[in-house]
């Protein structure tokens, strides 16, 4: 969706012209031009989104600082102690985060130093997991924001059967795994069967059933079902050792095998996703329903196969984190895993090597986040800022390239007369229509058609991709606008 | 589309071309009725006429020391049940005839199964529980003051889908609003000033999302999703760095008083929720039939509704499809987070962290069972609100049902709405779509 | 009022979709624009009435120059524009439709709908419409909706009415009476702009017609003109009608259709008992216009729509068998709107040429695809079809209209068809890769297939055509030689079976009898 129209300027690299020949070899593109393209994609505005919501989030906990309140009030005699205390409040905080993060430099042992690493990675393994199931959905162009009643499933079933059960090692944790993504699944299918046979919108759906999961789940810990023997608190029975991940790197670690399972599955998502007929029906459907069902693919089935898969995975979430982990079930089993999975599946934009990065990087943030908590007072929760920033603004490339005056790419569909807060996307989604585009309900869609508006920011823009006499269709057509048909 | 129900009525007696096409839509659809009041009127047979308890139910209406000191009605469950039941049942396959003709129960008849079913349901749990006597005046106003917030909630996020912007971010607008209002009236003393603050905070959430989704063209979900997270981690963060160490100065906010309508507030059951409110809930109330008013008779509603349905209609007539949709998620921010203040300048004493607590998709689910219409969504939130106020009285009562069951009830209806096993919601039709002006 | 154009171009990035072009519109007459689909017409509009800026140019009201900023500002200059796509709410009432955005008020901005009503009663009553201020628009048949939409401009006093494709979705009966309600407006005053591809109709009603083609004016004629006169103006060569092509040379016939019948979900009789066949190295054209069961027909052979009847191919029944199942019995179907039913756009030109075997050999397996292969497969066939592109992996939607349509040809042309069905093979398509596609056609029909074109193109059909079957209101009005006249298959996509015809079988109308 990246290869645009040229728009040829007076600045245009002579080798441009022939772009505008259907079937002409793409030309060369100049040095300028490469980095131009670098500076615009995806990478650089991820990094950037996370850099700028790190920024605020330092400035929330600088203003909130005591001693940087208690400075300010005397700025003006002495506006050093201000900054002092600033500097002192924000770097101290991400230090520790560091600390807890990935590398403690204050530890006195080897072990010390490197736990905070495997803190994180013990904390993403679900993240990762649950996140990959989302990035599945996404694909399929479904938007399961019922991660977390998935989980909760998962982790119910994973836990009963881990502890109603006498299994010997090796076979008692197989068989609690395979309920975890069955209990997912089951979740999970509910969903894709109403959206398959009902048209019911599977946001709404997926939201209520977190709720129906949660309560279900606070009920049964409530009874004989799963609350521990002799205690009146919600809170289930230990998984027996064989029940477990084996812990990956013995005692002094809580890192456990749960961790190449995360990795097992990113490598199943991609493969499913890259390599398999079952993806290829996933991914059709996602991006145009209409041409999949002619092609002979099920709409509905793919529907209900993504809904399984991604609660599959979300359900294997649940019991990764209770069999290797948490060791037993409560009421807050699922946290914010639900909709964390959401931000990292957006971060990694759907795609599973990114969604691993993206789960190790929320799961530092996790991780950081309780060292920075007990050692400089920072509340946790700053941690949801953070993530919320992310990704609102990878959401929004646009506005980050303005934030960093960024050249936008693709700035060749622009309309010059487009005025850029009225008009966005004008011209890009007129010819989007023009030469045929379906609705395409992905996120990167969506993106695309910004990206198509930031163009109309009016960026002088030299894009050299090559395209065909009549215009190309730029922008994903989700709008309003699309008119099949006639070309204008 | 309720509100065009009625002409619709009109329509369909009208002779015309369109007459064919018409008298068979109802007969594609109409059967999820029946069926779904089968299976109530089922479940109602089996498990409260069969089933019913032996004890006699009590509610008692008055307390004593009220204008008027009614007498405690004491209700013989099991024949009540079956009467009850029985209504059901014959409300049922009233319906199954009608549908085989193509036809449905008029609304009033479904409202009265409604009723049956929860009265039947009351009276078995009440007649099941350990104490068989029950307050119906606190029980009532007790379920509105839960619906409060909701019916603002739902009024919001009306006012943004109407419009064609999906507002997922109640729960964000519901929880900003009750943090400011908390944070800001304690500061100045005024519960006046937190809640124009409140309103400030819901309309400070609402503009990210209006930005985002019509400017940047994010996905309207993905938007709404984030934000609710956002405004939990600010609002937690902050509660812990700033409130929680200042709380009498900070998160002690003053209260609206309720202002008590003289002899009308007397009136048994109904005259604590409509004539003993403070000022948010009666504005609630001139919220919900402005916003009802404004929707269906106005020249702004038919724009909004426009705007919602079809952008590009509306645009081709020289409606500003952009703007109509930011006045409109703007609006529904301060609706909102007027529904947010109620939290802390009313119901509760102080702010706690997420004391939201989901309220927010509570009120999703009544815009959605409520059919995007205002008086609707209110019926809605009110029957919400009863189910969570259930929870607790369960718990005084000792009752046999599990008070999670009660807490689920507002999302599995929602689910079995949305799914069109009761009747078919449709929501604006533009709803989620972003507008791209050609 | 007099509306002119000067000079108006305007481009969308490199491409102009209307250069320089220029237009005189008087009152009380019908100026028509005629041009192919993709000429232009709709954009110029589109500028005209302030949806679009001008790139260059300008446009005069009464000769003083005017800058519409959108569309209420052209209305409120009395321009009154019936779209192509109608703008109206589904789910709003006429009357709701009508006010829209010019509404009577009460106080405090209270509708006053019974105002609108009384004006929807007096126009209807005016003009004999028959339109119910009440009734709702998505119930009201389409004819019924272009009434409102002409409502919508008059009652905005709308002195120049601008009508785009007016009647691409409208039945023969509905065409006429639409062109009686331009005579009536017309000769109450208002100027019209009336934009069409239709010979007949635009000999009928026009005063003066404009020439589109490419975005530019190519030139002026008068009404009297020849059609074929028109014809060659508007496509820019002489069209040489019933183009030679070798004689079929038939087989069995393998493909059956008996009493096929689509009912929408809403009761509505769309295919009404349908019956042909199709010989191998047959073309069967089925003709029509637009929205007259073509769409259904096809759809229920793909196993796309719900049917009941009977479709054998090769002696096996397809009804009832899922789409898949259907591809896999060797059925080819080039669907009519490509970029939304033949193509997704996201995908690689690669991925696309594959879409429907991509678990077969040697794309891949039930299992996994083979990336190598699909690649090595999609590169040959692009160059077979000569499909202009970059490469195999990039987006499909880049690649322009006919050479999509030519990645969807690719991939239904497979080896081994035993049934070939395109819908609209060319809409949309240039000139150069028409002619190509329709040599693909013919020779899958001379490798002794069985093929069915959809078509509402008359030359098209004309071209391609064995055997016609002219379709009118869901039914066949009855199936003729390839070599029919224009007039009589005007006549039948009318619905109605001339007596004078011949039959594909030989016979006439009136030794049928009730056929008609």
């Amino acid at each position: 969706m990246s290869t645009a129209a040229p728009q040829p300027t007076a600045s245009e690299a002579p080798g441009t012209a022939s772009g505008t020949q259907p079937g002409a070899g793409r030309p060369a593109p100049d040095q300028a031009s490469v980095m131009r393209q670098i500076l615009s994609g995806n990478g650089t505005v991820t990094v950037l989104a996370i850099v700028l919501s790190l920024l605020i989030s330092g400035l929330l906990i600088v203003v909130t600082d005591e001693d940087v309140q208690e400075t300010a009030g005397y700025f003006f005699g002495r506006p050093t102690d201000m900054l002092a205390a600033a500097w002192s409040a924000f770097s101290g905080a991400f230090l520790a985060l560091f600390r807890g993060a990935i590398f403690n430099y204050e530890a006195s042992n080897f072990e010390g130093m490197i736990r905070p690493l495997t803190e994180t990675m013990t904390v993403a393994t679900p993240l990762i997991i649950i996140s990959l199931g989302i990035a599945i959905a996404f694909k399929a162009g479904l938007f399961n924001i019922g991660g977390q009643g998935q989980f909760i499933f998962g982790a119910m079933f994973a836990t009963w059967f881990g502890v109603s059960m006498d299994l010997p090692f090796g076979v008692h944790l197989l068989v609690v795994l395979v309920m975890g993504v069955l209990g997912g699944m089951l979740w999970g299918s509910v969903v894709g069967l109403l959206k398959a046979y009902t048209g019911a919108h599977e946001v709404i759906l997926t939201i209520m059933l977190n709720y129906v999961a949660l309560n279900l789940l606070a009920y049964l810990l409530n009874t004989d079902v799963l609350r521990r023997e002799g205690t009146t608190n919600p809170v289930s029975e230990f998984l027996p050792q064989q029940a477990r991940f084996p812990l990956l790197f013995g005692e002094g670690f809580r890192l456990h095998w749960g961790f190449v399972l995360a990795l097992a599955a990113t490598a199943f998502a991609w493969w499913l996703l890259q390599r398999s007929t079952v993806g290829f029906r996933l991914r059709a459907v996602g991006a145009n329903p209409a041409a999949a069902r002619t092609a002979g693919i099920s709409v509905k089935g793919a529907y209900i196969t993504a809904m399984a898969v991604s609660g599959g995975l979300a359900g294997l979430a649940g019991m990764a984190h209770v069999s290797g982990t948490e060791g037993s079930l409560n009421t807050s089993v699922a946290g914010s895993f639900g909709f964390d999975a959401i931000t990292v599946a957006l971060l990694g934009r759907s795609n599973p090597v990114g969604v691993l990065f993206a789960g190790l990087l929320f799961g530092a943030l996790r991780a950081g986040g309780v060292t920075m908590q007990t050692q400089t007072g920072v509340p946790i929760d700053i941690v949801l800022v953070v993530q919320s920033f992310i990704v609102l603004f990878i959401a929004a490339p646009p506005l980050v390239r303005t934030i960093f005056r960024l050249p936008a790419p693709g700035a060749a569909k622009a309309r010059r007369t487009a005025d850029p807060v009225t008009q966005p996307a004008v011209a890009g989604a007129a010819v989007a229509g023009a030469s045929g585009e379906a609705a395409v309900p992905s996120v990167e869609t969506q993106e695309a058609a910004v990206a198509a508006e930031s163009a109309a920011d009016g960026v002088e823009d030299p894009d050299p991709a090559p395209t065909a006499a009549e215009p190309a269709p730029a922008a994903g057509a989700d709008t309003q606008t699309s008119e099949k048909g006639e070309t204008r | 589309m309720s509100a065009t129900a009625a002409e619709k009525k009109t329509v369909a007696e009208t002779p015309d071309a369109a007459r064919r096409g018409k008298d068979d839509k109802p007969l594609v659809r109409s059967w999820s009725t029946p069926i779904l009041q089968t299976v109530f009127a089922l479940l109602s047979l089996g498990l409260f006429a069969i089933g019913a308890p032996a004890h006699d139910a009590e509610f008692r209406i008055a307390t004593p020391g009220d204008l008027i000191e009614l007498a405690a009605v004491t209700v013989p469950a099991a024949p009540t049940l079956w009467v009850l039941t029985l209504a059901m049942i014959a409300i049922t396959v009233l319906a199954w005839v009608r549908a085989a003709a193509g036809r449905k129960n008029p609304v009033w008849l479904n409202g009265l199964y409604v009723f049956a079913f929860v009265a039947a349901f009351l009276i078995w749990v009440v007649g099941s529980a350990t104490n068989n006597s029950v307050y119906l005046t606190g029980l009532i106003a007790g379920s509105f003051a839960l619906a409060v917030p909701l019916i603002f909630g739902s009024m919001a996020g009306i006012l943004s889908e109407r419009s064609g912007v999906v507002n997922i971010a109640i729960e964000g607008q519901l929880l900003a609003g009750a943090f400011t209002a908390a944070m800001v009236g304690s500061a100045t003393g005024s519960a006046w000033i937190g809640l124009a603050a409140a309103i400030v905070a819901g309309v400070a959430v609402s503009s990210l999302l209006a930005v985002f989704s019509i400017k940047y063209l994010v996905n309207q979900v993905i938007v709404g999703v984030v934000l609710n997270v956002l405004v939990i981690g600010l609002t937690s963060f902050l509660f812990s760095t700033v409130l929680a160490p200042n709380s009498s100065e900070l998160n002690s906010p003053p209260h609206f008083p309720n202002i008590r309508i003289p002899f009308l507030a007397e009136i048994p059951i109904i005259g604590r929720i409509l004539f003993d409110q403070s000022i948010l809930g009666y504005g609630m109330y001139l919220i919900v039939g402005l916003l009802w008013f404004g929707l269906f008779r106005t020249r702004w509603g038919l724009r909004v509704r426009a705007v919602g349905e079809h952008p590009k209609a509306a645009d081709t007539v020289g409606i500003d499809v952009l703007r109509t949709r930011y006045v409109n998620v703007l609006l529904g921010g301060a609706v909102a987070g007027m529904g947010g203040a109620f939290f802390t300048l009313v119901s509760a004493s102080s702010f706690s962290k997420e004391m939201t607590a989901g309220q927010g998709f509570i009120a999703l689910a009544a815009v959605i069972f409520g059919r995007w219409n205002p008086i609707g969504a209110f019926f809605a939130a009110l029957l919400f609100g009863f189910a969570t106020n259930m929870q607790y009285v369960f718990a005084i009562l000792g009752t046999p049902v599990p008070s999670q069951f009660m807490a689920m009830l507002p999302y599995v209806v929602t689910v079995f709405a949305v799914a069109g096993l009761v009747g078919r919601s449709r929501g604006p039709a533009a709803a989620g779509t972003p507008y791209v002006k050609e | 009022m007099k509306l002119e154009l000067r000079g108006i171009t305007k481009r969308f990035g490199t491409f102009a979709a209307n250069e320089d072009v220029d237009l005189v519109v008087e009152s009380g007459q019908v100026h028509t624009l005629l041009g192919e689909n993709g000429a232009g017409k709709s954009t110029l509009m589109n500028v005209l009435f302030g949806l679009y800026d001008p790139t260059e140019g300008e446009i005069l009201l009464d000769d003083e120059p005017v800058a519409f900023a959108g569309p209420g500002e052209a209305m409120r200059a009395g321009i009154g524009m019936v779209h192509q796509h109608f703008m109206l709410v589904p789910v709003f009432t006429v009357a709701e439709n009508v006010a829209l955005g010019d509404e009577y008020t009460k106080a405090a901005g209270v509708l006053d709908l019974e105002a609108t009503r009384s004006r929807i009663r007096e126009i209807s009553d005016q003009y004999g419409f028959h339109v119910d201020p009440d009734a709702i628009v998505e119930d009201l048949p389409v004819g019924v909706q272009q009434r409102v939409e002409i409502i919508k401009a008059l009652v905005r006093d709308a002195r120049i009415l601008i009508l785009d494709e007016p009647t691409a979705v409208l039945t023969p009966q509905e065409t006429d009476e639409l062109l009686n309600i331009i005579r009536q407006l017309r000769a109450d005053g208002t100027a019209i702009v009336f934009i069409s591809h239709k010979l007949r109709e635009v000999k009928a009603i026009s005063d003066t017609i404009t020439v589109l083609r490419r975005g530019r004016v190519v030139g002026t004629a008068d009404p009297s003109a020849e059609a074929s006169e028109l014809a060659a103006l508007m496509v820019g060569r002489d069209v040489v009608l019933n183009r030679q092509k070798t004689e079929p040379n038939l087989g069995d016939q393998s493909f059956c259709v008996e009493d096929l019948t689509v009912v929408s979900p809403t009761g509505q009789v769309l295919v009404d008992g349908v019956s042909f066949g199709i010989r191998q190295g047959e073309v069967l054209a089925i003709a029509g216009v637009q929205g007259n069961g073509q769409t259904e027909l096809t759809e229920a052979i793909m196993g796309l729509q719900k049917a009941s009847g009977s479709i054998r191919l090769d002696g096996r029944e397809l009804l009832g068998r899922s789409t898949r199942q259907i591809i896999r019995a060797g059925v080819g179907f080039v669907p009519e709107d490509r970029s939304t039913d033949g193509l997704v756009g996201t995908f690689t030109v690669a991925e696309n040429m594959v879409l429907n075997r991509y678990d077969t050999a040697p794309a891949g397996t039930s299992l996994q695809l083979n990336p190598k292969a699909i690649r090595r497969l999609a590169t040959e066939k692009v160059e077979e079809f000569d499909v202009r592109t970059q490469g195999v992996d990039i987006p499909v939607g880049t690649l322009s209209g006919g050479n999509q349509q030519k990645v969807v040809m690719a991939r239904e042309l497979v080896d081994d068809l035993s049934l070939f069905i395109a819908s609209q093979p060319t809409r949309g398509v240039d000139v150069g890769s028409i002619e190509f596609l329709h040599s693909r056609i013919i020779a899958e029909r001379d490798s002794g297939t069985p093929v069915m074109i959809v078509s509402t193109e008359l030359d098209e059909v004309l071209e391609l055509a064995d055997r016609i079957a002219v379709m009118y209101h869901g039914r066949i009005v009855g199936i003729v030689p390839g070599d029919t006249s224009r007039d009589h298959l005007g006549l039948m996509m009318a619905g109605q079976l001339p007596d004078d015809v011949v039959l594909a079988d030989g016979s006439t109308p009136t030794q049928e009898g009730a056929r008609a």
